[in-house]
């Protein structure tokens, strides 16, 4: 039984891989020609060839970051950067490959969901291959599109926020995505629209040794509301790969913005991810990110407070298995008064995993009566597993309110026997014990996901015992 | 005679290396309601913890059976599915697990699942009995309960999970004269020929509402004298002295 376990374990669930359909790639490694060559493909103008090629000039310049997880497996000149694998976009399904088709029906997405989800974008390597977009959000004026789409038929819209919020020489992987950056999604709601439908993206690494440096642009104008959903499984495959995302979220005035992931890389994936809203006056933003899987996982949700009144808010889970890093967290920067922000993060480590709260409260000068709230809490499964947490703070008004506890716990003794005690074996007793400490993750998502969810945990605490 | 649902002869165990029990000899028929008193100190809640499988107890001699198979090879979970459970004395918190979750992970592993809307109205019925308000359905389980509510929801999953022998580790300790009647209470409705008690406790004012068959007195780690009813009473009376005084001297 115990070696059954782990059998299912090794045997990565999504870790199957499609013939590769791939019609254009460009050479490995990085280079202004590459660089070049996927914006020449893509037909885009100039300013955007030139942002490219200054980005790419920010990422060579700057060294690699050394204060957050070990990233000396990386080999920038061993990756693909752009991948299109098919020739058009497919408005609709039935033009959709089969293999590809395949490959989102081994995933579980279910079909019936698309007939009531508002849109679904599935993104398949660099390039969003299935989209559509319910009439009634069309009529709306709600535009939601891949991000290369949002660029060739919304320039103007596009160009006015592009990079504003994570300017290409904000950090070293920004820059190498705003270099390279291919597909994501862009999502534009007017003033007063309140999108009563998540709308949802899902995609998937499948290529070996391809990089995907997607790029998600959200606004929501005045007044408006939108819950943007993403989720991802990755197959496994032997060489390492790399995954560094830049999203940007932009609530105006009395907006509301939820931006819900969760992410299941195989191991061999480093996830270096950026993402950062603006909330002006009166907007909330909400980041729900949940991490599983991947080889490192560097990523830190953060929500500026530009107005007053802003609110902040970010939920996180991370599962660390054998071997896995997932250094996570949130950052708070309070630029105006009577903002406040609440950041709850949940990890777990089993073997020898390893999870990291990095987060940052900033409250700048003149941001009065500022609230902040941050709670942490840790669970080591085995005697190996490890977690740490790294706060920091930069406080410089004096009139805040701030509430930070954090906890590290082992699942105990004494819990196990009193599951067991009831009948309960050992290995389910730690699952309920597992599910139980990510419950106030859980019972934020929709259903489908926490169902998902809950069903990746089963797969990933199989082996545990025993 | 109604054969023993559990025989404990000569039962040897540890602690952290440390002997606490030192031969314990006990049978309890089938159905009957047992005491086990003795001073604090004198090995009752290992006893509980030895026989339920905790793996900090480790035995070092003697021998337990169950309904006639051998428990001591057995983990926890295989002795609570035999029909043995323990009401802890300070049950433990899972935060995130709700008390409808649990009970139906619990029922599932014994093989007493039942359909939902059965399960709920039973329950319903359960908590009713109990004096536990509705909204614990969905609470953590033990999760920032008073102590009172933790030995209640106690009683509710012996009540839901229905064993064959119920060992109730000092379940009267910290109640308040009310919470100890409806607990009391509900133990005497759950008991009966399906259902035996063995009640750990050193105050014998929980037996005033348990009536016991026969009552054990716990020390240094044996049985020194059992009795009926009778011996309760007088403990309540003149203490432990007097007994452990004679037992201690008849063998020596």
């Amino acid at each position: 039984m115990a070696i059954q376990a782990k059998e299912l374990t090794k045997d990565y669930q999504y870790g199957f891989s499609d013939i590769d359909v791939s019609v254009f790639r460009t050479a490995k490694g990085l280079s202004p020609e590459v660089v070049a060559s996927i914006s020449k493909h893509k037909d885009e103008p100039e300013w955007m060839l030139k942002f490219r090629l200054k980005a790419l000039d920010h990422f060579r310049k700057r060294p690699m970051p050394t204060w957050g997880a070990d990233l000396s497996g990386l080999d920038f000149e061993n990756i693909y950067y752009y991948v299109k694998p098919v020739e058009e976009m497919s408005r609709s399904w039935d033009d959709v490959p089969d293999s590809i088709k395949n490959t989102f029906d081994r995933l579980g997405i279910p079909q019936a969901e698309r007939q009531f989800l508002a849109g679904v974008s599935a993104q398949y390597d660099s390039e969003v291959v299935y989209h559509s977009i319910r009439e009634d959000l069309e009529k709306q004026g709600v535009l939601f599109s891949d991000c290369d789409t949002g660029l060739r038929e919304h320039e103007e819209l596009f160009r006015k926020y592009f990079g504003t919020v994570i300017p290409p020489n904000d950090n070293k992987f920004a820059a190498l995505n705003s270099a390279v950056w291919s597909g994501g999604s862009f999502v534009y709601v007017p003033k007063g629209v309140k999108v009563d439908i998540p709308l949802q993206a899902y995609f998937r690494i499948n290529s070996d040794n391809m990089g995907q440096f997607e790029r998600t642009l959200i606004i929501a104008d005045e007044g408006s509301s939108v819950h943007y959903i993403e989720g991802c499984t990755a197959p496994n495959y032997s060489s390492d790969s790399l995954h560094s995302a830049v999203v940007e979220l932009i609530a105006h005035k009395g907006a509301k913005i939820r931006y819900t992931t969760i992410q299941n890389w195989s191991d061999n994936v480093y996830n270096l991810v950026t993402k950062r809203a603006i909330a002006n006056e009166d907007a909330t933003v909400e980041w729900i990110d949940g991490n599983l899987g991947s080889k490192v996982t560097m990523k830190y949700p953060s929500v500026y407070l530009m107005g007053e009144r802003a609110h902040a808010e970010v939920m996180s889970a991370a599962f660390a298995g054998d071997g896995q890093h997932q250094d996570a967290g949130s950052k708070a920067i309070h630029v105006a008064p009577n903002t406040t922000s609440n950041i709850v993060s949940r990890s777990i480590s089993k073997g020898t995993g390893r999870t990291s709260y990095r987060g940052h409260i900033k409250v700048l000068p003149k941001a009065h009566n500022v609230k902040v709230s941050v709670r942490c809490d840790a669970l080591l499964l085995d005697e190996e597993s490890r977690s740490d947490t790294y706060p920091y703070m930069d406080i410089e008004n004096p009139d805040v309110t701030i509430g930070h506890e954090a906890s590290v716990s082992k699942v105990g003794e004494d819990q196990i026997f009193y599951l067991t005690s009831r009948g309960i074996s050992e290995m389910d007793a730690t699952a309920l014990i597992v599910n139980g400490f990510f419950e106030p993750f859980v019972k934020e998502l929709p259903m489908e996901y926490a169902v998902e969810l809950n069903r990746l945990l089963a797969l990933s605490m199989e082996g545990s015992i025993g | 005679m109604t054969a023993a649902v559990l025989s404990v002869k000569a039962l040897h165990a540890t602690v952290e290396g440390k002997e606490i029990l030192k031969g314990v000899d006990l049978e309890i028929p089938q159905g009957e309601v047992h005491a086990l008193m003795g001073p604090n100190g004198s090995g009752k809640s290992t006893l509980a913890y030895t026989l339920m499988g905790h793996p900090k107890y480790v035995v070092t001699g003697g021998s337990a059976t169950f309904g006639g198979e051998d428990l001591l090879p057995l983990t926890a979970d295989a002795r609570a599915r035999l029909g043995l459970f323990l009401c802890f004395q300070y049950p433990t918190a899972i935060p995130g697990v709700t008390t409808v979750n649990f009970l139906r992970a619990a029922l599932r592993a014994q093989g007493k699942e039942m359909p939902a809307r059965e399960f709920l109205n039973r329950l319903s019925a359960e908590m009713q009995e109990l004096k536990i308000d509705e909204s614990f359905r969905s609470r953590y389980i033990n999760d920032g309960f008073s102590g009172g509510e933790k030995k209640r929801m106690e009683i509710l999953q012996l009540a839901m999970l229905r064993p064959k022998l119920a060992i109730l580790d000092e379940t009267d300790s910290g109640l308040d004269v009310d919470a100890l009647r409806t607990v009391a209470d509900g133990v005497m409705r759950l008991c009966g020929p399906d259902m035996g008690v063995l009640v750990i406790t050193h105050y014998p004012r929980i037996l005033e509402h348990l009536h016991p068959d026969r009552v054990h007195v716990l020390h240094d780690g044996r049985v020194v004298t059992s009795g009926g009813p009778d011996l309760a009473r007088q403990i309540e009376r003149e203490g432990y002295e007097p007994i452990l005084g004679t037992a201690v001297a008849a063998t020596a």
